[in-house]
C-alpha cells in the first residue's frame, strides 16, 4: 500500500504549481473577474502547453492519457492559484463524455481538438446532477433539443456544450447552432462563466453509447475536480491567514501570538488535513474501484463543501477588516469556494443521495430518480 | 497512490486471517477499550490472549526478542493489516494500556539495558499493570510546572507531593512518574522520569469519582516515598524530553480511526433496526444528514491514517498532518456518541445496570468518557496551540512566568 503521491505525480504537481505561481497574480485575477471575459485565455494557452485540456485524453488523440487522480492534483493547484480556466467542464466532463458515450468517429473528431486547446466545451449537467429548478428541462426528438438547460458551466464562452436531456442522454451542441440562446448569469465568482441555455429545435450530435450510470460517473468526475479545487483554495486561504497574522501587530505583538487567532488557524488546518486524504482516495477509487467511488465522491464533496465554507469565512475573519476589503483579494477564493459548493449537487443534496445509496430509503432519493418520478 | 498489497503483505494478510480462524475461539469477550472505560485487573482469559498475540507477533510485534517480544522488523503496513483484519471480524486486538502503549516505547528508546530486560516482557504480556504519574492538582495543561519533589538521599530519592488524574492507580503494580529532582534547575530541566512499585511505603491512593460513575481516575499522594536512583529513565533532569516522547505515543494511541469506524457501524445498525411508530429511525432525514456528515469525517480520518502510515513507512518526520489527529479523532468520537444517543431518543438516557439492553446503555458512558478524552492527554485547546505553533509555525504566547 502506498497512500500518497508518486514521483511522477509530485512532478506534475510541481510543474503546475510553478507555472501558476509565475502566471497568476492578484492583478490578473482581478482583471479577469472584473472584465468582459470570464476565462483567462492567455493562461489557458500556457496551460495547454503543459497538457491541461488533454490530461484524460489518450495519447493517440493528442492527450496525456492520465487518470482522474492526476487531474485532481492539478485541480488543487488551479484552486490554490485561483486560475480562471474551464477545467472541470472542458478538460474533464466533456472528454469523459466523449470517451464513454461517444462513437469512434465522434471521439476522433472532437478529442484531438479538445486536447490541443482549440475548442472549449462547456457542460450543461446541472439538472442531471441535482435536479431541475425554475422550469429547467430538456427534451430530445430526432437529435433536436428543446427546453431550458440551466446553470451551464463555462458554456457562455465555449465552442460547444455537452447537454444531458431528461432521460440522461448526452448531446453535443455547437454554441453557434441555430435556435440556441444563452443567457449569462452574473454570479459571485466573476471568473467562472455560468449561463442558462434556451433550446429551440437545436440540431445536436447524440453521444449514443451513454447510460444513466455513465452520466452519473461523468458528473462524479466533475464533483471530484471541483472538490479538489476548493481544497486548494481553502489551503491558500489558510496560508494567507497565517502569513497575515504573523505580520499584523496589535497590542505590541503579532496577532499570530494570540491564542484566539492561533486556535482559528489550527481549526482550519485540522479540518483541511483529512480532506486531502479523502479527495485523493475519491479520485483513486474513481480510477480503480468504481463501485466504491460512487459513495466516496458524495462524501468527499459534501464534506469539503462544509469545510470550505468554514475555512473561507474563518480565514477572512483572521484578516480582520482587511479581509473584508478588496485590497487583499482574499474574497476571490472565498467566492470560488462558495460557487463550487452549489455546483453539481450542494452538500445537503449529496448527503441525501449518499443515504439513499446505502439503503436508507426514507431519505430523499437521488436527483436522477427524483426527476424521473416527477414526470 | 497504490492501495493494493505488495506480495509480501498479501501473504502476511493471509497469515493473519489464518491465525484468527485457528485461534479466535480463545479470544476474550472484553476488549482493551472496555478496560479503558472501567479499569480493573485483567482476567486470566484476557492475559492469556495477550500472551498468545505477543508470542505470535500480533501485538507489540517490534519489541525485540531479548525483551520478550516477537522481534519483527518495523513495518507499519503489517501493523495496519493486523489492526484491520482483527477489526473486520470483531476479534479483540492486543491491549493498549498506558504501560503497553506508552511506557514500553519509552523504555525501548530511553531505558537502561537492565530496565528493558526487567520490565518490557511482563508489561507487554499484561502481567504488570502500570499507571502514569504526570498531572498534579496545580499542573495540568502546564505540566512542566509540576512540583512533586524527589530529594537525593544517598542512593535513593525521597518523594513528596501528589498526582491527579492517575488512571488505574488502584489496580496498577507500577507507576512511571515525573518528579522534580533538580529544584534549582529551570522549569524544563529539573524533571526526572522515575519508575517504581505502587506498594512502596508512603503511597496513598484515593479514587476520584468521575461523572461516569466509575472511579477510573485517582489522586495519588506521596509522603517520604523512598525510591532508588536506579529508577530514573533517560538520565536525571531529562524527564521532560523523555515524557514528551511518551506523550507523542499517547496522542497516537488516542486517535484510532477503527474505534470511530466501530461506533459508526453500530450507529448504522441502530438507524436500520430502531423503529418509531413502526418505521426505521433511518427514515428521519435530519438524523440521516448528521449520520452522513459523520460518515464522511470518519472516512476522512481512516484515509488520513493510511496517508500517515505511508509517510511513516517512508521515514518522514511527523508534521502538521500528524498533529491534528488527537483533536479530530476525539471530537468525532464524541459527536458519534451524541448522535447515537439522539437516535435512541428516550432509550438514549438508559445507563448501566439494565441488562436486557446493555448495548443502548453504553452510549451515555461513551459520551462522557470521550469528553474526558477531549480534555485528557492534552486538552483540545492545548492541541490547537501545538497545531498552530509546531504545524503552522505561529509564535508562542509571550511568557509571563519564569522558565
Amino acid at each position: 500500500m502506498f497512500f500518497g503521491l508518486s514521483e511522477e505525480q509530485l512532478l506534475i504537481q510541481d510543474s503546475f504549481r510553478g507555472t501558476l505561481d509565475r502566471l497568476v497574480s492578484l492583478d490578473r485575477i482581478r482583471e479577469i473577474s472584473n472584465g468582459n471575459s470570464s476565462i483567462d485565455r492567455a493562461l489557458w494557452r500556457e496551460l495547454t502547453a503543459l497538457g491541461l485540456p488533454g490530461l484524460l485524453i489518450d495519447e493517440e488523440q493528442g492527450g496525456s492519457g492520465l487518470q482522474l487522480f492526476e487531474a485532481a492534483i492539478v485541480a488543487t493547484e488551479l484552486g490554490r492559484s485561483m486560475a480562471s480556466v474551464p477545467f472541470a467542464s472542458a478538460a474533464i466532463m466533456a472528454p469523459l463524455a466523449l470517451k464513454h458515450a461517444g462513437s469512434d468517429t465522434q471521439q476522433k473528431e472532437w478529442l484531438p481538438k479538445i486536447a490541443s486547446g482549440d475548442i472549449i466545451i462547456g457542460t450543461a449537467l446541472a439538472q442531471a446532477a441535482s435536479g431541475a429548478r425554475r422550469g429547467a428541462g430538456v427534451t430530445a426528438s430526432n437529435n433536436r433539443l428543446n427546453g431550458k438547460a440551466s446553470f451551464a458551466l463555462d458554456a457562455s464562452e465555449a465552442d460547444a456544450i455537452l447537454i444531458a436531456d431528461e432521460d440522461s442522454n448526452l448531446y453535443l451542441a455547437r454554441t453557434d447552432a441555430k435556435g440556441l440562446e444563452q443567457k449569462n448569469l452574473p454570479t459571485i465568482d466573476g471568473a467562472r462563466p455560468l449561463s442558462d441555455i434556451i433550446l429551440t429545435d437545436v440540431d445536436v450530435e447524440h453521444l449514443g453509447n451513454g447510460s444513466k450510470d455513465c452520466v452519473e460517473d461523468i458528473i462524479n468526475a466533475g464533483r471530484i475536480i471541483l472538490t479538489a479545487e476548493s481544497f486548494g483554495a481553502g489551503e491558500e486561504m489558510l496560508r494567507r491567514a497565517v502569513a497575515y497574522a504573523k505580520e499584523r501587530k496589535q497590542f505590541d505583538r503579532v496577532i499570530a501570538s494570540f491564542q484566539a487567532v492561533k486556535h482559528l488557524c489550527a481549526e482550519m488546518a485540522a479540518e483541511l488535513q483529512p480532506c486531502q486524504s479523502l479527495i485523493w482516495y475519491a479520485a483513486y477509487a474513481y480510477d480503480n474501484l468504481p463501485e466504491e467511488a460512487r459513495l466516496v465522491v458524495l462524501l468527499a464533496k459534501s464534506h469539503m463543501d462544509e469545510v470550505g465554507r468554514f475555512v473561507a469565512r474563518t480565514a477572512t475573519e483572521v484578516h480582520g477588516g482587511m479581509g473584508y476589503t478588496d485590497l487583499m483579494g482574499l474574497h476571490f477564493w472565498f467566492k470560488r469556494i462558495g460557487f463550487n459548493r452549489a455546483q453539481l449537487g450542494s452538500p445537503e443534496k449529496l448527503r441525501a443521495m449518499a443515504a439513499a445509496m446505502q439503503g436508507f430509503t426514507g431519505a430523499i432519493t437521488p436527483a436522477s430518480s427524483q426527476t424521473a418520478a416527477a414526470r | 497512490m497504490d492501495l493494493t498489497d505488495r506480495a509480501e503483505h498479501k501473504i502476511f494478510r493471509e497469515e493473519v486471517r489464518d491465525f484468527i480462524a485457528a485461534y479466535r475461539h480463545l479470544a476474550p469477550e472484553d476488549t482493551a477499550h472496555s478496560y479503558r472505560l472501567m479499569p480493573r485487573p485483567y482476567s486470566d482469559e484476557v492475559r492469556n490472549w495477550q500472551k498468545l498475540l505477543v508470542e505470535k507477533g500480533y501485538a507489540n510485534r517490534t519489541v525485540p526478542k531479548a525483551y520478550g517480544g516477537f522481534g519483527a522488523e518495523p513495518d507499519i503496513l503489517k501493523s495496519k493489516i493486523i489492526a484491520d483484519e482483527f477489526f473486520k471480524v470483531n476479534v479483540p486486538q492486543g491491549l493498549y494500556s498506558q504501560g503497553i502503549s506508552m511506557l514500553v516505547p519509552t523504555l525501548l528508546e530511553h531505558g537502561t539495558e537492565e530496565q528493558k530486560r526487567k520490565w518490557i516482557a511482563p508489561t507487554v504480556r499484561a502481567d504488570v499493570f502500570w499507571c502514569q504519574g504526570y498531572s498534579e492538582p496545580n499542573s495540568g495543561s502546564d505540566l512542566a510546572s509540576l512540583q512533586t519533589s524527589a530529594i537525593e538521599d544517598g542512593d535513593d530519592f525521597i518523594i513528596n507531593g501528589s498526582k491527579i488524574w492517575t488512571s488505574s492507580a488502584h489496580v496498577a503494580q507500577m507507576i512511571f512518574c515525573l518528579v522534580r529532582t533538580e529544584p534549582e534547575a529551570g522549569k524544563y530541566d529539573g524533571i526526572s522520569y522515575l519508575i517504581f512499585p505502587m506498594d512502596t511505603p508512603g503511597i496513598e491512593i484515593r479514587p476520584l469519582q468521575t461523572m461516569t460513575g466509575h472511579p477510573s481516575f485517582n489522586e495519588v499522594f506521596f509522603t517520604d516515598v523512598r525510591v532508588p536512583k536506579a529508577a530514573v529513565v533517560g538520565g536525571r533532569g531529562n524527564g521532560w524530553k523523555v515524557a514528551n516522547s511518551t506523550l507523542a505515543h499517547e496522542r497516537g494511541m488516542l486517535s484510532n480511526a477503527n474505534l470511530s469506524l466501530e461506533r459508526l457501524q453500530k450507529i448504522e445498525k441502530l438507524l436500520k433496526t430502531e423503529t418509531i411508530d413502526g418505521a426505521p429511525v433511518g427514515e428521519n432525514a435530519a438524523l440521516m444528514d448528521r449520520y452522513i456528515r459523520l460518515q464522511a469525517r470518519v472516512q476522512g480520518m481512516r484515509l488520513h491514517e493510511m496517508r500517515l502510515i505511508t509517510a511513516a513507512s517512508m521515514g518522514k518526520p511527523r508534521g502538521l498532518e500528524d498533529l491534528v489527529c488527537k483533536l479530530l479523532g476525539c471530537e468525532i468520537n464524541h459527536q458519534l456518541d451524541a448522535l447515537a444517543i439522539d437516535i435512541l431518543g428516550e432509550i438514549g438516557v438508559l445507563y448501566d445496570g439494565i441488562p436486557s439492553i446493555d448495548l443502548d446503555g453504553v452510549w451515555q458512558q461513551l459520551y462522557m468518557y470521550d469528553l474526558g478524552l477531549i480534555i485528557g492527554g492534552g486538552t483540545a485547546q492545548i492541541q490547537k496551540n501545538i497545531i498552530a505553533e509546531r504545524g503552522l509555525d505561529m509564535p508562542r504566547e509571550p511568557k509571563t512566568t519564569k522558565g
